[in-house]
């Protein structure tokens, strides 16, 4: 065995011994969560109202409340995210305009998201008198959202060779035609990896929606599911406590006595969420290529 | 490609007419139902909320939202006025920046603050002198004041935070903290003073458990009977303003809350004290007079 | 002669796939410019808010970024106004920059394991869990920092344990996953080809990965970093939990320090808008914004410089 291949050897076992560690540090952190949070975890936690200061609070609503949030700002935002990243990856020419743009988008991605909650408190809460409610707070999490997605995105995008582009034009399709139906799709299991990260930091995000969203959840009525209703839960202008702000503020200012239990459990019932959301948009994501591959 | 079109103008008909019928079957009560807004102070949040869900399950199609933010918020918020409730730990003349007039003032509670510390320390008393010196770095051993040999740990509450304002001014008689960390909620600085070695910092008394020491001063225990009569001295007022006077809903929420049920019942669980009990009442340049100011 | 205008008039017409192509153009273009209105909006708006300090206020940028004393509305003892924020801006780049190091190996090793050397195990161990770790709350991480990497502090290094050291523990598994996942692409997008040529030519996989792949993925593994530190630099809930939040200058690594990010905040809910106080944490907003541009105009000077020709 020559030097080279010492060395190879040796650097690739580092990079095993690397990936190892990180396995490790993101276990133990996992684990950290679940062991302190599942036990408790209950049907009746799941479900039942939070309690203002005695203990036997649940997080219903508030789970609820996030994952409506969460589809909320995704139907917002992909759309524009994806036209967007098209319009960046595809048409674009690289000029200085083009690099401007991409500075500007990386630049609202480093903001931090107290400062994306306050703006849009001051637009979409006082200028638009949207009230804290579950519409200022997806507006204010496309906001916060869209630049990563575009990212994301674009990146998977740039991920399809161009053969297939080449092989779009060559049938005589128009770019466009060839984007929609055969970059996109090829470039699907990238863009829905890209929604999954944006997702979980979406679920998991508190200080955007302190100031927009809301802090209090009022009871809701799961009879009635008219959207036009103030206490239906698919109401808009509803006040909406996401999950994550219930772990901040029960953490910060909390009295009641099985805190530390609520919060753990919440925190755990969160990143579960997010693994569930994880398998299954792996799953569809994998039908949707099939099936769009197998038609066009 | 022609039944695919119809497909979706189908679709988009039906989202049409149940999005119509949705709002023309929207509950009558919808029209009528009311909402008002309170924001503001993170420690006034729980009482306000608790109460709040209460006078909604009395009333139906009432709707009260009680949101956080911070004492700031509230006060510019209903300066403003985008909300009906600003709730604050500081009286609004206080506050730097906010123009008092307009605002009409509803002292809803009492609350006391008390110095805490980690509890090794094995220190429950303090002068008034050893506090301030121990605040303002001059002390800085437990050893110094009869404890064990630990280095002390300041942590304050964030610049501004009502509860600081009111420790600095009644517990260190006007003498500003050192500049240490801060933490910007209550919870936090219970969390930190109960598993930092030494550690000394002053929560209001809802926040006081078992994994915190409360520290008397100058012989005086940190209790309610002690707020009421003034020995305690560090207290202040929980706040909830309005523009003008109250009208409405806003009105018959601010009376439900000084009702004798509400606060005898629900804030002795959260720890503040009645402002109908207290003996003697302050002005906001700090001035006490006897009399519960009610 | 009716009958060749009518042809020509056609043939002039735009077909309808042309038509298709200009609205699909066109449609992608505004949900850009939609983006841009946005990212001016929130730059405007923090430009007046943070600039009102010097203008209205009348601050000088001496005192700001000279000054050490940071309690806006008061003076300091030499009589100046108290709103200094060096200590915030060190304490900030001291905590990304530190973080930023120590997760960069870590992720690059992990993201060449995941794509170069066991490409399955990769993506179905390596990929959901780094997935899964982007949607923990910073809140969640902050009190796992406060029971866990607090004490370890404290008993390992001294001091109380709140300081930049617990921050860039913190900070270093929070933007582990971002790094990595934002590294796997970049890798991912390097053609099949070079790989195969360079193990052609006879260079070991160690060589290919070293000398041909990440030169190769250079562009992407920069951007990746900075969207690292674009997240330790913004997070706040997190570090603010840890840091100990004193605006004081950081004597080492172990002593109580600030960042911009926390002080912004903790002191945002408890300030009147419109008040010095509140004009003082816009402009570390601004601060933070500038400084973030000033990073990303940077990596995009390097990331040109040393981009693999394609």
């Amino acid at each position: 065995m020559n030097r080279t291949q010492k060395q190879s050897r040796t650097a690739i076992l580092i990079l095993r011994l690397i990936a190892g560690l990180v396995v490790l540090i993101l276990a133990f952190l996992i684990g950290y969560i679940f062991i302190t949070g599942l036990p408790n975890v209950s049907w009746r936690f799941l479900t039942s109202p939070a309690k203002a200061f005695t203990a036997g609070g649940g997080i219903g609503i508030q789970l609820f409340n996030s994952i409506y949030l969460l589809i909320l700002a995704m139907l917002i935002s992909l759309p524009i995210a994806l036209g967007a990243s098209i319009y960046l990856n595809e048409y674009a020419k690289d000029n200085w305009f083009t690099s401007t743009i991409r500075t500007a988008i990386e630049i609202l991605s480093s903001l931090p998201s107290v400062v994306v909650g306050l703006f849009g408190f001051l637009l979409f809460v006082i200028q638009f008198n949207y009230g804290f409610s579950i519409i200022s707070g997806a507006l204010t999490l496309t906001i916060f959202n869209l630049p990563l997605l575009t990212r994301n995105i674009e990146e998977a995008l740039a991920g399809v060779s161009d053969d297939q582009r080449q092989g779009g034009l060559g049938l005589g399709l128009s770019k466009y035609e060839t984007i929609i139906h055969i970059v996109v799709p090829a470039a699907l299991p990238g863009i829905i990896s890209g929604i999954i990260l944006c997702s979980g930091r979406v679920f998991g995000e508190a200080a955007a929606l302190i100031y927009t969203a809301g802090q209090s959840a009022p009871a809701l009525n799961f009879g009635d599911w008219n959207p036009f209703n103030i206490d239906s839960p698919l109401s808009p202008l509803r006040p909406a406590e996401t999950l994550a702000v219930h772990i901040w503020k029960i953490n910060s200012e909390g009295i009641m006595p099985d805190l530390t239990k609520v919060s753990s459990g919440a925190a755990a019932v969160l990143v579960l969420a997010i693994l569930i959301f994880n398998l299954s948009a792996r799953y569809i994501g994998r039908k949707v290529f099939e099936k769009m591959t197998s038609v066009n | 490609m022609r039944k695919r079109t119809l497909m979706k103008w189908l679709i988009a008909a039906v989202i049409v007419v149940a999005g119509f019928g949705a709002y023309a079957a929207r509950s009558k009560e919808a029209t009528n139902q009311q909402s008002i807004t309170a924001v503001g102070s993170t420690a006034l949040q729980p009482l306000v909320e608790a109460a709040s869900e209460q006078y909604a399950g009395d009333h139906a199609g009432i709707f009260i939202n009680v949101q956080g933010g911070g004492s700031g918020t509230g006060l510019s918020q209903i300066e403003s006025g985008a909300v009906q409730m600003g709730n604050s730990d500081l009286f609004a003349e206080e506050k730097a920046g906010i123009n008092p007039k307009g605002l009409v003032d509803h002292k809803i509670a009492v609350v006391g603050v008390t110095p805490i510390v980690n509890n090794d320390v094995n220190v429950n008393h303090l002068s008034t002198k050893q506090l301030i010196d121990i605040f303002t770095g001059k002390i800085t051993n437990w050893r110094q004041v009869g404890g064990p040999n630990i280095a002390i740990t300041l942590i304050n509450r964030s610049q501004g935070s009502g509860t600081r304002v009111t420790f600095e001014q009644y517990g260190l008689k006007g003498h500003e903290s050192a500049v240490a960390q801060e933490q910007d909620s209550s919870g936090t600085v219970r969390q930190i003073v109960s598993s930092t070695p030494g550690a000394i910092s002053y929560v209001s008394f809802g926040y006081v458990n078992k994994s915190v020491q409360p520290i008397s001063i100058d012989g005086v225990r940190p209790t309610e009977e002690n707020v009421i009569h003034n020995r305690w001295k560090i207290w202040s007022y929980e706040h909830i303003y309005t523009r003008g006077q109250p009208t409405g809903l806003t009105k018959k929420f601010l009376q439900y809350l000084k009702t004798n049920h509400i606060q005898t019942t629900l804030f002795n669980k959260l720890g503040y004290i009645s402002v109908k009990h207290m003996q003697y009442q302050r002005s906001w340049q700090g001035k006490i007079t006897k009399g519960s100011g009610e | 002669m009716q009958q060749n205008q009518k042809l020509a008039k056609q043939l002039m017409k735009k077909s309808k796939t042309a038509r298709y192509e200009r609205f699909g153009h066109l449609l992608s273009l505004s949900a850009l410019l939609l983006i841009m209105a946005i990212v001016l909006g929130i730059i405007i708006f923090i430009a007046t808010k943070g600039l009102s300090t010097f203008f209205k206020d009348h601050i000088s940028l001496k005192d700001f970024f000279g000054g050490v004393i940071w309690n806006p509305g008061t003076q300091t003892p030499s009589g100046q106004q108290a709103v200094g924020a060096l200590p915030m801006i060190v304490g900030s780049f001291l905590v990304t920059i530190l973080a930023a190091v120590v997760s960069t190996p870590f992720a690059i090793g992990t993201a060449v394991y995941m794509t170069e050397i066991s490409p399955k195990r990769g993506a179905k161990i390596l990929q959901p869990v780094t997935e899964l770790l982007v949607g923990i709350p910073s809140v969640v991480y902050g009190f796992i920092g406060l029971s866990v990497v607090v004490p370890f502090v404290r008993h390992t290094f001294g001091g109380s344990g709140f300081g930049i050291l617990s921050g860039t523990f913190v900070l270093f598994v929070m933007i582990l996953p971002t790094i990595v996942s934002m590294t796997v692409d970049s890798l991912k997008a390097v053609p099949k080809y070079y790989r195969q040529a360079s193990l052609a030519l006879g260079a070991t996989k160690w060589q290919t990965i070293w000398k041909v792949v990440l030169r190769a993925a250079t562009p992407g593994i920069l951007t990746a970093i900075v969207f690292g530190m674009a997240r330790a630099f913004g997070e706040a809930l997190a570090v603010q939990m840890v840091i100990g939040n004193a605006a004081l200058m950081p004597h080492n690594l172990v002593s109580p320090a600030s960042t911009l990010t926390s002080v912004l905040t903790a002191g945002m809910g408890n300030t009147v808008m419109g008040s010095l106080q509140n004009d003082a944490l816009w402009s570390l907003a601004l601060v933070l914004l500038v400084m973030s541009l000033f990073f990303n105009l940077l990596v995009h000077f390097i990331g040109r410089k040393g981009a693999f020709k394609k």
